[in-house]
């Protein structure tokens, strides 16, 4: 019975933090992003989950702001699940090759609002500064 | 979430004071972790109330809540009342893992809901997937310690930090930055597409 339970609430937990992760890269995706970030982060016209990693070490070198700090590791958590998935399950059932490549791409275009929010953030703590 | 900041100072306290392996700090642990599930489970309720707000059945969801919690006290009473000299312990201990379970299969039931009925308050939507979360790992750990033996202990409490970690900042998160009047469409968030 208990190993029942493991099984079924190990699966919820998968489904339900997946569903979580896909609900905060969602309300990041109607944001714009801006030229500025486009040429830092290297992204032409969409990104591509290989930028992820960029893009997230870009994130990091920019002052942090603790709003996204729990996000950013949330969908960092996510990126690393769906490369395990890639190079694992995504082997056996081809279908999910393009489901994955297509979130690592929202997770990057995710991890590039945030630069653009932390590079705005670090912005306008310099002209505060300049003020006072 | 006040009184887990209140719970958490408590246990900090005993923690510094008595140690991590001590009887008092475990007494504090599981006696307030049930208390706090026991919270929980009445926000789940509140977000029930919130996602069937329009069809005016707040009397009938605040019965079954009602029911099932004594259900469930009645239930983990049963499975302790006969094994056990130290009951009240026992009883706190099995009550907490059988909320979380509860917990987790009522949430589930929320969330089809919010994609049958096409729920798209974001703030919403967070605070039940979060709550999805928090109660499947910890449901995960318990029924993990019943399936290996006790002494196995890394495993659990890396899901339980991950967990407890998780629903604080998660609703933080929703309260802060989220406004609640912020739309979107739950369906793209399934995992099996509808």
């Amino acid at each position: 019975m208990a190993a029942l339970i493991f099984v079924v609430s190990a699966i919820a937990l998968l489904q339900f933090f997946i569903s979580y992760c896909r609900s905060l890269i969602a309300a990041s995706m109607k944001q714009p992003l801006s030229e500025e970030v486009r040429d830092v982060a290297g992204i032409p016209a969409t990104a591509s989950g290989d930028d992820f990693v960029r893009v997230i070490q870009l994130v990091h070198l920019c002052p942090d702001r603790p709003e996204d700090r729990g996000d950013l590791r949330a969908v960092g958590a996510y990126f690393r699940l769906l490369n395990i998935i890639r190079s694992t399950v995504a082997r056996v059932i081809p279908s999910l090759v393009t489901w994955t490549e297509l979130e690592r791409n929202q997770c990057a275009y995710f991890a590039a609002v945030a630069l653009d929010r932390r590079i705005a953030f670090s912005r306008d703590m310099l002209a505060q500064q300049m003020d006072s | 979430m006040l009184f887990s900041v209140l719970v958490s100072g408590l246990r900090y306290y005993m923690f510094t004071n008595f140690g991590w392996t001590s009887s008092q700090y475990k007494y504090c642990y599981y006696y307030s972790d049930a208390v706090l599930t026991i919270f929980l489970y009445l926000a789940l309720i509140t977000l029930y109330l919130q996602v069937f707000d329009e069809m005016k059945v707040e009397k009938y969801v605040r019965m079954a809540a009602l029911l099932l919690l004594a259900g469930t006290a009645l239930f983990s009473y049963g499975v302790v009342q006969q094994s056990s000299h130290r009951m009240v312990t026992n009883f706190v201990y099995e009550l907490s893992q059988n909320l979380y379970f509860v917990g987790l299969v009522l949430t589930y039931i929320l969330w089809g809901a919010i994609l049958k009925l096409r729920e798209t308050r974001i703030q919403l939507i967070q605070f039940v997937l979060s709550l999805g979360v928090y109660f499947s790992a910890f449901a995960a750990t318990f029924a993990f310690k019943n399936v290996v033996s006790h002494n196995v202990v890394w495993f659990p409490y890396i899901l339980q930090v991950l967990g407890g970690c998780l629903l604080p900042m998660a609703w933080a998160y929703a309260f802060l930055r989220l406004s609640p009047d912020a739309r979107m469409v739950p369906a793209r968030l399934a995992v099996v597409p509808r």
